[in-house]
């Protein structure tokens, strides 16, 4: 079968990936990868991106499938659950706020720019060859920083689930995938029944 | 002469806790799965020839094969 052009978005992943890497500004071009899947689960009802445009996905598909790094294994009942989905979410959520608290507080001068990639929200790596200045404000900056960091923490944790269950573990607790399904739910006029076979 | 019973397979999503990421349709050979309304996904059962791909793909382990009578 004739391969469409959607099914080659994950180059584009691990190019957003890999220029983050030489300046922090492409960074910004990742809230792509939020405004598209909410938008077409608010206008369409659907999750369209999970199901045809998200790169990311492509991408651990590509590594564990094809590449063949991942146990696909099953993924654990907790990992699955809707409390584990939900409260992710919402964690994800708060560290996401208080990176939009960080770069309010530069852009307000309150603060300086910190060059730092946080990964898993915990250890701070150094970065600062990836910004040299601009004519922006280093609020922008700041938020570029931020928001790579997210982008990096989720790619990792994918990548350690990718190997360890299945290729595709991240989709169960994407807090972008849970947050269009819970729109699409909200939209949707019929609730699923839990099957009993 | 026995009566021949024919045994089919059938996939099935338990769609209260699918999470409609969409990894089954990718792999379906047939096109069987749709996502509905990005809430569930749910098999054609005219279509599915219960190959298995879809359960084996799913990473949220929803999908299950079972064997039907013709």
């Amino acid at each position: 079968m004739k391969k469409t052009w959607n099914e080659y978005l994950w180059i584009a992943s691990l190019t957003y990936m890999i220029l983050g890497f030489f300046n922090i500004l492409f960074a910004w071009l990742g809230l792509l990868c939020f405004f598209f899947p909410l938008g077409i689960a608010i206008v369409k009802g659907t999750k369209g991106y999970c199901n045809h445009y998200c790169g990311r996905s492509q991408l651990f598909s590509l590594l564990g499938n094809r590449l063949g790094l991942s146990r696909k294994k099953d993924t654990p009942r907790w990992m699955k659950s809707k409390a584990f989905r939900y409260g992710f979410l919402v964690f994800f959520f708060a560290m996401f706020f208080l990176m939009l608290w960080n770069t309010w507080l530069v852009f307000a001068g309150a603060q300086n720019l910190k060059q730092v990639v946080t990964l898993l929200w915990t250890f701070k790596l150094p970065w600062h060859w990836a910004y040299r200045g601009t004519l922006f404000h280093p609020g922008v900056a700041q938020f570029a920083f931020g928001f790579y960091s997210v982008m990096l923490t989720s790619t990792v944790l994918g990548l350690i689930t990718m190997a360890l269950f299945r290729p595709r573990s991240w989709c169960v607790y994407c807090p972008m995938g849970t947050m269009t399904q819970l729109i699409c739910k909200a939209k949707c006029p019929q609730k699923p029944r839990r099957h009993v076979p | 002469m026995t009566a021949i019973t024919k045994r089919q397979r059938r996939a099935e999503v338990d769609r209260a806790v699918c999470v409609a990421c969409g990894c089954c349709l990718k792999v379906c050979p047939l096109s069987a799965i749709e996502v509905y309304r990005g809430v569930y996904a749910r098999v054609d059962q005219r279509r599915c020839v219960g190959c298995g791909m879809c359960a084996g793909e799913c990473p949220a382990g929803v999908i299950s094969v079972w064997e039907v009578q013709a």
